[in-house]
Parts: C-alpha cells; sequence; structure tokens
C-alpha cells in the first residue's frame, strides 16, 4: 500500500473465481430447477397463452398439435434440461410478449440496469463511508444521533416511494431534472449527455436507499476499531487524528464493510427494479414487469437465471476484495 | 482541583452522565416503539369496526382536498378519506405481512430443525439448497411467482413465505445444532429416548424463542414486499386496497402536483416497521448486552 503499487496475485484469484464456479454450477442448476418445478405446479397453461383468444374457438387436435410443437407435453424435468441445454449454446427461447429472442432483450437492456446500478453504488459506497465516518468520530453527539436516525428511516422506506416523492420534488415542484425515461421525448438519438441528465434522479434515489445500510455498518466498524487498543495507543502516543483515523482506525474499521459489498447485490437488484419502473428506465425490470404481467415464462426464467448469476458474481467479489485487502487472509485457502 | 479529583470525581461523573443518558435514550426508544406499535395494532383492530364510517365512500365535490380538519390526511382523486383509506390499507398489509411471516417461520423452522436433528447427508444437501436459493434475490422470485399464480392474495403470501423462509432456516438449524451439544440433551438420548422425542420435546422449545424473533421480524419485512408486489400491479387486486395499492393508485395524483396521496400510505408502511425494529433491538439488548450497537433491520 505505501509508494511500490503492490502486485495483485493474478494466479491466486483466478484459481479462486475457477472454484467459485464449480460451486455455482450447482447453484444455478438448483434454481433452474426450481423455476421450472413452481411453473409446473402453477395452473398456468403456456398453449393458452400462446394461441391467446384464438385458442377458445380452436378444437382439441389444433391445441394438441400446439402443445407438442411447444414441447410442453413433456414433464418439466425434461423441459428443464432440453432448456438448459440450449441455454449453453446461447439461445434461451423467445419472449412472447416482447416477441424478440430473450438473448436480444437482455442485452439491449442490461447495459441501462448496469450503468444505473454502477452509478449508484458508487455514490452510496462514498457518501456512506463518509456519513459513517463522520458519525463514528463521536459517539452519541447530535449528528451521529442525526445520521443514525436518519438511516434507519431511510432503510424503513420503501424505495419506490422516495423515488415518487423525488420526482414530485425535483421534477414537479422545483422543474430541475426530468421525471423519467432515457432522453426528452423530443430527442430522435440517445446522446451522453441527455443520458448523464436522465440518470440523475433514478441513481440519486437508488443510491439514497442503499446508503443506510453502508452508513450504518462504517458506522459501526469504525467505531468498534476507534474503542480498539492500537487507536488508543496510537492516540497516547500523541499522533495526529488524522493519522489514527486514516492509518489505525479505518484500515481495520472498513474491512467489514468492504467484504460485505458483494453481499449487496441482491437489495441493488430489487432497488433497481422499484426504481427504473418508476423513472422508466428502458433496463431489465421494464422487461421484468411485462414479462410477469404476460407471463412470459422463457423471459422471466432467463431474468431469473441472470439475477442469480449477478448474485454469485457478487458473493465473488466480496471473497477477493476480503482476500486482497485483509492480510490475515490467505486466497488459496478460501 | 487536584489530579485525583480529576481522575476520580470529575470524569467519574462524565462516565456516569453519560451512560444515564444512553440508558434514557435506550428507555425512550424502547417506549416510543411500544406506543407506536400499539397505536397501529389498535387502529387496525379498532377502527374497522367501531368506527362507521365507509373508506370507499366517494365524495366528487371533495375530491383531491389538502389535508385539513375534516381530513387530516387529505382526500384522494374521488374524494374517499386518505386517513381511513390509510388505516384500512394498513389493515389490509399488515395481515398479508403476518400471514406471509408465520407460513415462512413454520416452514423454515421444521426444515432446518430437521436438518439439525437428522444431521448427516440430510442436513447437508438440504442447507445446499437453502444456499442455492438463497442467491436469488427476493424480490425477483416473489415476481415470478405471483407471474404464475396470478396476482391475488394467497399467491402474494405464498411468494413472500416461499422466499423468506430461508433465513429462518438457517438460525433454528444453527440453534438445534448448539443444543444438541448440551448435556439434557445427552441425557434424553441415553434415557432412549426416540429421535423424534428428543426433536419435539427438547429441541424445538429451545429454538422457540429465537424463531418467534425472526417471524416478529419478518413481518415488516413482508409488509414491504407486499406494498412492493402491489405497486408493481402484481400484488393484491386493486379492489383489496393494501398500502402498496394506494401508493400505486396515488401516481395519477402525484404527476398532476399533489403529494398527500402519496406520503401517507408510505408513512404507515415506516412506522411500524421502524417500531418493531426499535422493540427487537431492545429485546436483543436485554438477552445479550455486550452486542448493544448490533444493527437491527
Amino acid at each position: 500500500m505505501t509508494g511500490t503499487a503492490r502486485r495483485l496475485p493474478w494466479g491466486a484469484m483466478a484459481r479462486l473465481a475457477g472454484r467459485r464456479a464449480l460451486f455455482a454450477l450447482p447453484v444455478v442448476l438448483v434454481v433452474t430447477f426450481g423455476v421450472f418445478a413452481i411453473a409446473a405446479a402453477s395452473p398456468f397453461d403456456p398453449v393458452k397463452a400462446y394461441a391467446g383468444t384464438a385458442a377458445l374457438g380452436a378444437d382439441q387436435e389444433t391445441l394438441d398439435r400446439l402443445r407438442e410443437n411447444l414441447g410442453v407435453d413433456q414433464s418439466f424435468v425434461v423441459r428443464w434440461w432440453h432448456w438448459l441445454t440450449s441455454a449453453v449454446t446461447g439461445d434461451l427461447g423467445h419472449s412472447s410478449v416482447l416477441r424478440q429472442p430473450v438473448t436480444q432483450v437482455i442485452g439491449e437492456r442490461l447495459v441501462w440496469s448496469a450503468l444505473l446500478c454502477a452509478v449508484a453504488f458508487a455514490v452510496a459506497v462514498t457518501l456512506g463511508t463518509l456519513l459513517g465516518v463522520l458519525a463514528a468520530r463521536r459517539p452519541g453527539s447530535v449528528l451521529d444521533r442525526a445520521v443514525t436516525s436518519l438511516a434507519y428511516t431511510l432503510e424503513a422506506a420503501p424505495v419506490f416511494w422516495i423515488a415518487l416523492l423525488a420526482v414530485w420534488l425535483f421534477a414537479l415542484q422545483w422543474d430541475v431534472l426530468p421525471a423519467g425515461g432515457l432522453t426528452d421525448t423530443a430527442s430522435e438519438r440517445v446522446t451522453p449527455g441527455q443520458v448523464a441528465g436522465h440518470i440523475v434522479l433514478p441513481a440519486g434515489v437508488l443510491a439514497v436507499s442503499q446508503l443506510p445500510w453502508f452508513t450504518l455498518y462504517v458506522r459501526q466498524g469504525v467505531g468498534d476499531a476507534l474503542a480498539e487498543d492500537p487507536v488508543r495507543g496510537a492516540r497516547a502516543r500523541g499522533l495526529r487524528e488524522s493519522t489514527v483515523l486514516g492509518k489505525h482506525a479505518l484500515r481495520s474499521g472498513l474491512l467489514p464493510v468492504l467484504t460485505l459489498i458483494g453481499s449487496r447485490v441482491p437489495e441493488l437488484i430489487t432497488g433497481a427494479l422499484l426504481v427504473e419502473s418508476v423513472f422508466s428506465w428502458p433496463g431489465i425490470a421494464a422487461a421484468t414487469v411485462e414479462a410477469a404481467t404476460a407471463v412470459d415464462f422463457p423471459l422471466l426464467a432467463a431474468l431469473t437465471t441472470l439475477a442469480t448469476a449477478a448474485v454469485l458474481a457478487g458473493n465473488l467479489l466480496a471473497d477477493l476484495l476480503y482476500g486482497l485487502f485483509d492480510p490475515r487472509v490467505k486466497l488459496s485457502e478460501m | 482541583m487536584s489530579m485525583a479529583d480529576v481522575a476520580a470525581g470529575k470524569t467519574g461523573t462524565r462516565w456516569r452522565s453519560r451512560a444515564g443518558d444512553r440508558r434514557s435514550t435506550r428507555t425512550l426508544r424502547l417506549r416510543t416503539s411500544v406506543a407506536l406499535l400499539a397505536l397501529t395494532v389498535l387502529a387496525v383492530l379498532l377502527v374497522p369496526p367501531l368506527v362507521r364510517l365507509d373508506q370507499q365512500a366517494v365524495d366528487l365535490a371533495a375530491k383531491l382536498q389538502a389535508p385539513t380538519w375534516a381530513h387530516p390526511f387529505g382526500t384522494d382523486d374521488v374524494g374517499r378519506d386518505l386517513l381511513l383509506r390509510c388505516v384500512y390499507g394498513l389493515r389490509v398489509s399488515l395481515l398479508v405481512g403476518v400471514a406471509a411471516a408465520l407460513t415462512a417461520t413454520v416452514v423454515g423452522t421444521a426444515v432446518g430443525a430437521a436438518a439439525g436433528a437428522l444431521g448427516g447427508w440430510v442436513d447437508r444437501s438440504v442447507m445446499r439448497v437453502v444456499d442455492a436459493l438463497s442467491s436469488v434475490p427476493h424480490l425477483l422470485m416473489g415476481i415470478f411467482i405471483v407471474a404464475m399464480f396470478r396476482p391475488g392474495v394467497w399467491p402474494v403470501v405464498a411468494s413472500v413465505a416461499l422466499t423468506h423462509w430461508l433465513s429462518t432456516a438457517r438460525i433454528v438449524r444453527a440453534e438445534v445444532l448448539s443444543l444438541r451439544a448440551r448435556p439434557h440433551i445427552d441425557a434424553a438420548v441415553s434415557g432412549g429416548a426416540s429421535r423424534w422425542r428428543v426433536t419435539v420435546r427438547h429441541l424445538l422449545p429451545g429454538v422457540l424463542p429465537q424463531a418467534a424473533l425472526a417471524a416478529v421480524l419478518m413481518v415488516p419485512h413482508a409488509m414491504w414486499h407486499e406494498s412492493a408486489l402491489s405497486f408493481l400491479g402484481l400484488g393484491l387486486p386493486t379492489h383489496t386496497a393494501s398500502l402498496g395499492n394506494l401508493v400505486q393508485e396515488a401516481r395519477g395524483s402525484l404527476l398532476a402536483g399533489h403529494w398527500w396521496p402519496t406520503l401517507f400510505p408510505g408513512l404507515f408502511i415506516i412506522v411500524p416497521t421502524l417500531a418493531v425494529a426499535g422493540l427487537a433491538g431492545a429485546w436483543r439488548e436485554r438477552i445479550n448486552p455486550r452486542r448493544r450497537s448490533e444493527l437491527m433491520l
């Protein structure tokens, strides 16, 4: 960390990623199996959904042929296996509601969702750490109490509600930010400037919804670290407050937070889903809600698997960060 | 003032007063939580049978009125009183939350206790499946279940319960494993008690406090889940007005600049959540004072 840049242990990191991927495989198998089992147990009939109102007038023979064509005359285990083997070759089926291949739906939207999540996450981590450290420095002070109560209240508030109130305040009352979408309605093309203006409000709301958790954990970690002997020793030696905080308290206090960053992916996805739907952000969420409303099974199954993969990747990231920043932990032993 | 005074007297009182401060804030927080929770439960239980007002009473002459004394929360776009609507919505959301939390706790306790009590490969494989299912974001799995079973009260309860039993199963299993190492279990086993008897008579009573705490904490979470599903239009049918439905219905009024139909249902979600968190925090503090500052959400 000091002066010369530390070389990253690429080999050990790759091996850890490989081991985690081996563990991820059964997880994906179990989750997709569960998804197919739930679909099989539900009263939902893919044939009727596919044919729509035409199914009402169709005779039994046509329906049976359709059932055979769609492959739904087989048991769900067979269909699950068929889905898995085609998924490996990059074919996730066809979305009935968006009339596109599922891979195309995801490909077009993933980048916007990822952008929104990345911006919001960066803001939440930065601001949360800052507020948490400020609160931890004087436990019980007015600032500490204000930050803590605000954090608890925000954590309890539904994110879609915060989003709606933000639209009301910033877009309607003050008219400083656009209320939704990716670009102005008049605009034909997607320009970086337009996107930058439109991302402020959704990313801000998503960051605010993730903020309390970081703030509270940083406050706890740094607060505990400030009460430990090394910090007391550093203070007793007469070191400057900035040195005590920066070199002693923060290094051990932020470690637990760092390792938990990766485990926040599920909450981030959940928050993004709701924020995107309030702001009509053209990401994965709009597709998810549409797919759920129209019972578009191929799309729903793919999105659920995708979210699971994102969560597993988050866990891997957490492990990697832990191994890199905690000198007591060896990557090869994780 | 001598050094001894400084050491014993001054710093002593300062320390005492700070500790006293902390204790009084703690008591205040606990009392506020209990009061708010009691108010919530009373409102939900008493208002519908006692107050002879129709929450669906439409009064187009009084539509979209800002909060006044006659309508403390204002009125919605067809003139319905929002305070009454919110209380009824809270009733629906709370019922769904409690039903879902109870179901999840029963399932989680059964699975966790079975895994912990049977041990061996059953335990290992059950917990692997629990780990795998925990990797799916709750809301997404909930959306999937509701989509497959069509929106309605029971699919929503099932979707919340089926995504939330995993954490309870983990807690109960860990508790069973630690209980199994205690002498009274050894005594029961060497006394010839069957596995079933040991589990039901000795292990389950030991894990119930933990399971109950998990269930209480789950209620606000389940309420949140229900309101999120309803907000997306995938939850309860619109005629069963829950808090999520209220926020969803208010979107049109909000875009016309009226903030109150959106603000108040949200507050009705926040208040019980904070109250439960405060209560559970106080309870945990009492059974384990050293982990005082542990996060409670």
